[in-house]
């Protein structure tokens, strides 16, 4: 209705008064909003990135700028594919990022399944479980060293009250078994609400009547859980998983505080070598190269994760 | 037909909805232990807080937050007695330790650091995502699918990956250590999720507003002025809200580029120490005062929450 009157107006106007007066045509205004953001991102995102290329084929040293920069080919990258720590710090972030996703997925599902319930109070205490995914992760993981630490600790405590280890057997950051577990665990607690608010939209988004037409035709509970909650919220589980998938292969705040990627290298996630490389040992064209692999890594499951994202949009 | 099965969604029995709120209240409160104990601990003395079993029940003190703001040197009690009556809380308390207030902490200027930087970083990605957003809403873009793909794809790089180069650049530039080398990378990564949380919001308003402005004869900037941004407020202002708490929160970049003058609060809490070791009192305290903006903003949230974390994908 407004569209057409608007049309009607636009007709009877004369042209120069429609389209450009006193002003800059569309076109110009369209480039003007969006260079900038645009020349922000080539600047501090894509330039450094093509810097980083280039620097992952030299032998240079960012401790000595100084020194002559040679010319070193493939041979970074050679050496990144043959190296024993790489592959292991690769298996370590996988395995992280499987046992993360693993937790948060089941946890938070059955959570936001519960809540969908509406029970009375349900809001303030929904709010209440989201509280711990917006803190900042360093400055919260910090923290949990201190509830980690035996004997004075209280998660250590806690869990010598049930077990009856003694508090000060129960070494959590620095047994070689417990320290990913340590990890594991604040991510889990840090962002199971995260997949939970993305599974309460999926569960929400389901109308009521398909569960009304499952109820006339007597579908079991079990039936309707399997054949209406589940495939219907599955697009947003996935996008939970993929968001949190990327998140953690990223990894670095919590392990660099809580661990530094020790004991020894058993939480050392490619963040933390790659930290490791480019600040502690300053081979800057070597994890220059690192950096590149893991770059393409990462894009592979952006466009993976983009089309889900389309896919979900689509329903 | 009766439909008070255990688990329909048509008509839960109050039976499994009481089930459903014992366990989901359970989980809550289990989860919300750790920031009660990061509370609690800002508000013992350091022998209450490495108490063999952790205190549950103690005598509250101010030391933590005295112990925060202050560096403090250690003297002895006849020197102590000869200084005169205490000037306030803090002196009292750390006389008893046989300690004298040497001076200020680095403390509130590192969170005055990252104030700045947060706001500086969240002014400046909203205004160039709103402009952005705008753009790629109104407007025929060419590429504008790739375009937003390039803008949202700069959010995947591991941060640690972009900080070698970026360390390299500031460092010829002479931005390293520096809060507008800080806000301008702040704001790389923001412009982002600014650009495509606002372009949801700005999608939302119909377009016949500004059509209708423009045939009052306004230009097509006037049109956005007067009748796109007052509709976009509220979109705006949780946009904002997203970048603030990033940048507020970051770790990584701020761990790696910063080291004095322009450090920010999540690097410097873990380096506070006291006598023998981390003095947790005073880190439970400046972790405290660190959080306290965040909670209130969470619950100033709750309704855009979702939008936020899945870049404007998911709305309810």
């Amino acid at each position: 209705m407004l569209n057409r009157t608007a049309d009607n107006a636009a007709r009877a106007t004369p042209e120069p008064l429609a389209k450009t007066i006193r002003g800059i045509s569309d076109k110009g205004l369209a480039w003007l909003f969006i260079s900038p953001t645009i020349l922000l991102l080539l600047a501090i995102n894509i330039f450094p990135l093509f810097w980083a290329i280039y620097l992952s084929f030299t032998n240079f040293r960012a401790n000595r700028p100084n020194e002559v920069v040679k010319n070193l080919g493939l041979s970074n990258y050679r050496r990144i594919l043959g190296d024993q720590d790489i592959w292991i710090a690769m298996q370590t972030t996988a395995h992280f990022v499987f046992w993360t996703i693993l937790l948060q997925t089941v946890i938070g599902f059955t959570l936001a399944w519960l809540i969908d319930r509406k029970f009375r109070g349900h809001a303030f205490w929904t709010t209440i479980i989201l509280v711990p995914m917006m803190l900042s992760p360093a400055v919260v993981g910090n923290f949990w060293r201190f509830l980690y630490e035996p004997q004075i600790g209280l998660f250590s405590y806690v869990i010598s009250f049930v077990t009856g280890i003694p508090p000060t057997n129960v070494q959590m950051l620095s047994n070689v078994e417990l320290a990913p577990w340590a990890i594991i665990i604040v991510d889990t607690w840090m962002w199971t609400p995260y997949v939970m608010l993305i599974c309460l939209a999926g569960l929400r988004s389901i109308p009521e009547y398909i569960y009304e037409a499952a109820e006339v035709d007597r579908a079991s509970n079990w039936r309707q859980f399997w054949s209406i909650t589940l495939p219907m919220a599955l697009p947003f589980i996935m996008l939970a998983v993929l968001f949190r998938g990327i998140e953690n292969f990223k990894m670095f705040d919590m392990v660099n505080l809580l661990t530094g990627g020790g004991p020894g290298s058993t939480t050392e996630v490619a963040s933390i070598t790659l930290k490791r490389q480019a600040f502690e040992s300053w081979r800057t064209g070597y994890s220059s190269a690192f950096a590149i692999i893991l770059f393409v890594a990462v894009f592979g499951l952006a466009n993976i994760y983009v089309k889900a994202l389309n896919k979900v949009k689509q329903r | 037909m009766s439909l008070t099965t255990a688990h329909s969604v048509v008509a839960p029995s109050s039976n499994s909805k009481r089930l459903a709120g014992v366990l989901v209240v359970g989980y809550a409160l289990i989860s919300i232990v750790p920031l009660l104990w990061i509370f609690a601990t800002s508000f013992k003395t350091p022998p209450d807080s490495i108490a063999y079993p952790p205190k549950i029940v103690f005598q509250p003190s101010i030391e933590g937050y005295c112990n925060l703001f202050t560096t403090r040197t250690r003297q002895t009690p006849e020197y102590i007695n000869s200084l005169g009556p205490a000037t306030g809380f803090c002196d009292e308390t750390v006389r008893k330790r046989n300690m004298v207030i040497a001076g200020p902490s680095n403390f509130l200027p590192r969170f005055v650091n990252s104030l700045i930087i947060a706001f500086g970083s969240t002014f400046c990605a909203v205004f160039l995502g709103t402009l952005s957003a705008y753009g790629f809403s109104r407007f025929k873009v060419p590429l504008a699918d790739d375009l937003l793909f390039f803008i949202l794809s700069t959010r995947f790089m591991p941060p640690i990956a972009v900080a070698i180069p970026i360390y390299l650049m500031y460092r010829e530039l002479g931005l390293s250590d520096t809060a507008l080398g800080m806000i301008l990378l702040y704001t790389a990564v923001n412009v982002s999720l600014a650009v495509w949380l606002l372009k949801g919001f700005i999608d939302e308003i119909p377009r016949e507003y500004e059509e209708a402005a423009m045939i009052d004869g306004y230009t097509r900037l006037q049109a956005f002025w007067r009748t796109v941004l007052p509709q976009a407020t509220t979109g705006i202002a949780a946009t904002a809200i997203f970048c603030l708490i990033f940048a507020w929160n970051e770790y990584a970049f701020a761990a790696l580029l910063t080291s004095g003058t322009a450090q920010t609060a999540p690097p410097f809490i873990p380096t506070i120490i006291g006598e023998g070791g981390q003095d947790w009192p005073a880190v439970a305290a400046g972790t405290t005062i660190f959080l306290v903006p965040i909670l209130v903003f969470t619950i100033l949230l709750r309704k855009q929450l979702l939008r936020g974390i899945t870049f404007g994908a998911v709305r309810k």
